[in-house]
């Protein structure tokens, strides 16, 4: 239906001419399901803006045809191609609601684009248009036509875009990173919903995704691209299971998994060792009836529900939950960054609740709580150097100056992997793992006792991910921290984690040894969650 | 609905303190001017005993406390005083001149905006092209160049070489009668009395001062208009409404546009209320007779009735200028309002 030969798509930049698509080929056939598999930088959203003429202001297909149903896309008129757009090809994108014109009501959206492509008449638009929401499974379509995107959950916005995509029933649907954003349990909703309405309409699509997990449980066949290349294509069971090109499977091994450590992540030539940390008896942090409530518009809401728990010293504790669940409001109550409603957090014993957070930052017990931030890029100020942002905490809260300053900065650039001349640059300058390496650097720079962790691999690419989490390891074993790890990803947990707690509407619906509420879960929630996160299958060893 | 009315009655009830404020300050600021009123207008050969009768008269001579109470009464009863200038009450001045600066600047800024917007929307979308460096040499020489010379240039140009333009003395040729008044706008006062003959009169004599002032306010209009505009083009719902084949102009108006109106709006009410206090040069150039010019006069005086008077009035209309632009939010993006 959809076949692409040599395709190359090169932008035109201050610094030159950027190949970001560099002559590739692939098909798609009616009803099946093609993935693109890549990291950051691999040219897949590009090749779908490419073939669908959107590409941004100083892109430029350069050479290759792309032909679908027998017409060039590609020498097409604009014209033609805003017909071809939305009825015959359409796309859905990764963050839903950035994706919705916020100041339209979402039925409007839909209706839009059902007149342009002349499937309605101004006079039926509207049943049409809660139609095509009905069609996506939304439940109330009629109140929801009237909602404004601010008003609807990540993946109620993610349904409407779905709505628009498919509203004027294409044949060949494009899915950029659909669940990227969204929750667990979400993410599975939404790609059942959509493997069933391509079932149902026989429509063709193609998956463009870095998850491999979820490439291999929702397409028919797979390509891997990096670099603008495709290094690989296949079956994605013989795909990952046997990859042939090195590329593909050093994404297979970061991938996290059931029955991988945390070292498989890493390429085999590089694994070490497995260091093993030392869990003490005697509680680090122990936090007790916290309460967090926050004026409503209608009524007060409990974020968090009087929950109990402890981290002993050396043990790393997974908080696990969706978005909702209270978890990052716990993490900022531990890390006094938040004030709780009542309850008590007992650091070493202390109580540190009672230390208001405002004036937290000049307690003794400053230097022993530390956070790693869910964004490396957002968590770093744009004008500072790396080496600033990790002297920082160094200055302020240690009072450390000058050429003692200067050696511990390098001291903890060594320790985190940052080479030295890295040490200089601003953030922009710096690659997505090597802003993450800065902030946890900056995190240990005053040798807490305690690390939280906010999703800190969240915005990265697997292969950096592994290599995170294994310098996560690395710090501690050598340093003995513990480590409180908030994530949705329950991989993830299960690599690092001694315990876990589970969240779920601000209670903790779940704990225990990892393995134990991982293998077996006694709460119907963690088993939920636990299902809906896709499985990448195994690699044969090599 | 009920939502939004109830924010709408929020902001007027946030507005009562700030004009309490500007009673006090206004009030306080007129006695802190250097002068005495009172041997102003005594005249030079008054002796002491007359400029004593005068200050009398006037009320200066009790304490400054006694003559705010006295001050709030009157202005609860309507009455702002008179002024020593004109001999007019200041409630009369203002009705005659405020409405004629009104009209000046909503004339130069409708067409300010008839240029700066459109401007802004193309430069936006040719980004990096003529068209582009053509808003920004416009607006960059629109704004460089100070009102009063602008109006010079304009009156030497199209009165004194083309003789286009009408001589600049005015709302009104002496040749035509002023409208009846209804409004005070000559242009709706003439229109209402169906007297074309005037209205084109009025618009004649209107033309160059409200384009110097519009000259002066394109820049920061079509800079925000593009800013606002970039920023809404590259916006991820404007992929998904060509993804979707929504037509250019959909995409342009429909969507991006609305998106940018929020910062437009908001550097529309800024511009409005610098003209207004700022277009006092205009007027003394156009000899217009508005409110600018009159504060002006009064200051140099030390009237503090018409000053007191003047400062009052631009308050409570910045207050509800203020409260236009809010409900122009709300109404634009559902958001606000709500939270």
């Amino acid at each position: 239906m959809l076949s692409i030969k040599d395709l190359s798509v090169a932008f035109k930049t201050r610094k030159g001419e950027v190949n970001a698509v560099r002559g590739i080929s692939l098909d798609v056939a009616k009803g099946k399901t093609l993935g693109i598999v890549g990291e950051s930088g691999s040219g897949k959203s590009v090749t779908s803006y490419a073939l669908m003429r959107i590409l941004d202001a100083g892109g430029e297909i350069r050479t290759g045809e792309v032909v679908y149903g027998g017409i060039d896309l590609r020498a097409a008129s604009e014209r033609d191609m805003r017909d071809i757009r939305g009825r015959e090809i359409s796309m859905i994108f990764q963050n839903p609601r950035a994706a919705l014109n916020p100041i339209r009501r979402v039925g409007h959206q839909v209706e839009d684009v059902l007149i342009r492509h002349a499937q309605a008449t101004r006079q039926d638009a509207k049943a049409k248009a809660i139609a095509a929401l009905e069609a996506v499974k939304i439940n109330d379509a009629v109140a929801r036509y009237d909602a404004y995107p601010f008003e609807l959950s990540g993946g109620m916005c993610q349904r409407i875009v779905i709505a628009i995509a498919l509203a004027c029933k294409p044949q060949l649907l494009i899915a950029d990173e659909p669940t990227t954003g969204l929750d667990i349990t979400t993410q599975k909703a939404v790609m059942d919903l959509v493997g069933e309405l391509a079932r149902e309409r026989g429509m063709g699509m193609i998956l463009i995704t870095h998850d491999l997990g979820l490439a291999s449980q929702y397409c028919d066949r797979i390509v891997v691209m990096k670099d603008g290349l495709i290094v690989e294509e296949g079956d994605p069971q013989k795909l990952f299971t046997d990859p042939q090109h090195a590329y593909t499977r050093k994404l297979v091994d970061a991938t996290p998994r059931v029955g991988a450590s945390i070292r498989n992540l890493l390429p085999p030539e590089t694994r070490t060792a497995e260091p093993a940390h030392k869990v003490h008896d005697r509680p680090l942090l122990e936090v007790r009836d916290l309460v967090k409530t926050y004026p409503g518009k209608s009524g007060p809401v409990q974020a968090v529900k009087s929950i109990s728990f402890q981290i002993k010293s050396g043990q790393s504790l997974g908080l696990v939950g969706e978005s909702g669940s209270g978890k990052s409001t716990t993490s900022e109550m531990v890390v006094r960054l938040q004030d709780p409603t009542s309850g008590n957090i007992l650091f070493d014993g202390q109580d540190i609740a009672a230390t208001p957070s405002a004036r937290f930052m000049r307690h003794p017990m400053r230097g022993e709580i530390q956070m790693v931030f869910q964004d490396a890029t957002d968590s770093l100020n744009p004008r500072g150097t790396a080496a600033s942002a990790i002297a920082e905490p160094l200055a302020r809260i240690a009072r450390m100056r000058g050429s003692k300053l200067n050696a511990r900065v390098a001291e903890l650039a060594e320790l985190v992997g940052l080479p030295q001349p890295l040490l200089s640059r601003f953030p922009h300058q710096l690659s997505g793992g090597q802003k993450a390496r800065v902030g946890i650097a900056r995190a240990i720079a005053l040798e807490p006792k305690l690390l939280i962790l906010d999703e800190p691999t969240a915005a990265l690419d697997v292969s950096i991910q592994a290599i995170v989490l294994n310098l996560l390891v690395d710090l501690r074993a050598q340093m003995g921290m513990s480590y409180l790890f908030v994530s949705h990803d329950l991989n993830v947990v299960r690599l690092l984690c001694d315990e876990v707690l589970v969240m779920k509407h601000g209670e903790i619906v779940d704990r225990g040894p990892t393995a134990a509420v991982m293998n077996n879960p006694s709460h119907e929630y963690t088993r939920s969650l636990i299902e809906a996160a896709p499985q990448p299958p195994n690699p044969v060893a090599a | 609905m009920a939502a939004r009315s109830k924010m709408i009655l929020g902001r007027v009830a946030q507005a009562i303190p700030v004009v309490m404020g500007v009673v006090v300050i206004s009030f306080l600021l007129t006695r802190a001017l250097p002068g005495d009123p009172a041997a102003y207008f005594a005249g030079p050969a008054a002796d002491e005993a007359s400029i004593a009768e005068i200050r009398e008269t006037l009320g200066l001579d009790k304490p400054l406390v006694q003559q705010f109470f006295y001050y709030v009464g009157d202005l609860i009863r309507g009455d702002l005083g008179t002024s020593l200038t004109t001999g007019q009450t200041v409630l009369t001045d203002l009705g005659a001149r405020l409405p004629a600066s009104l009209e000046l600047t909503l004339a130069a800024l409708l067409l300010s905006c008839a240029i700066a917007i459109p401007l802004g929307v193309l430069a936006a979308t040719r980004p990096g092209t003529w068209v582009d460096h053509l808003c920004r040499v416009l607006v960059t020489a629109g704004v460089s160049m100070p009102t009063f010379f602008t109006g010079i240039l304009l009156i030497y140009i199209f009165y004194y070489l083309a003789g286009l333009a009408p001589s600049p003395l005015g709302r009104l040729d002496f040749i035509y009668l002023s409208p009846p008044h209804v409004t005070g706008f000559y242009l709706i006062d003439a229109a209402l009395a169906g007297d074309w003959e005037t209205w084109l009169g009025a618009l004649k004599q209107l033309v160059l001062p409200a384009t110097t002032l519009a000259l002066f306010t394109l820049a920061p209009i079509a800079r925000m208009t593009r800013a606002a505009m970039l920023s809404a083009l590259s916006s991820d719902f404007i992929r998904t409404a060509r993804a979707a084949g929504l037509s250019d102009g959909k995409v342009l108006f429909g969507y991006a546009f609305r998106n940018a109106l929020l910062p437009v709006v908001t550097t529309l009410g800024m511009v409005f209320s610098f003209t207004l206090g700022a277009n006092v040069l205009v007027e003394k150039v156009f000899a217009w007779p508005g409110i600018g010019s009159y504060a002006v006069e009064a200051l140099v005086v030390s009237d503090y009735a018409a000053v007191q008077g003047f400062v009052l009035a631009m308050a409570l209309l910045f207050v509800a200028l203020n409260l236009v632009i809010d409900i122009a939010y709300a109404l634009i993006d559902p958001r606000i309002g709500l939270n």
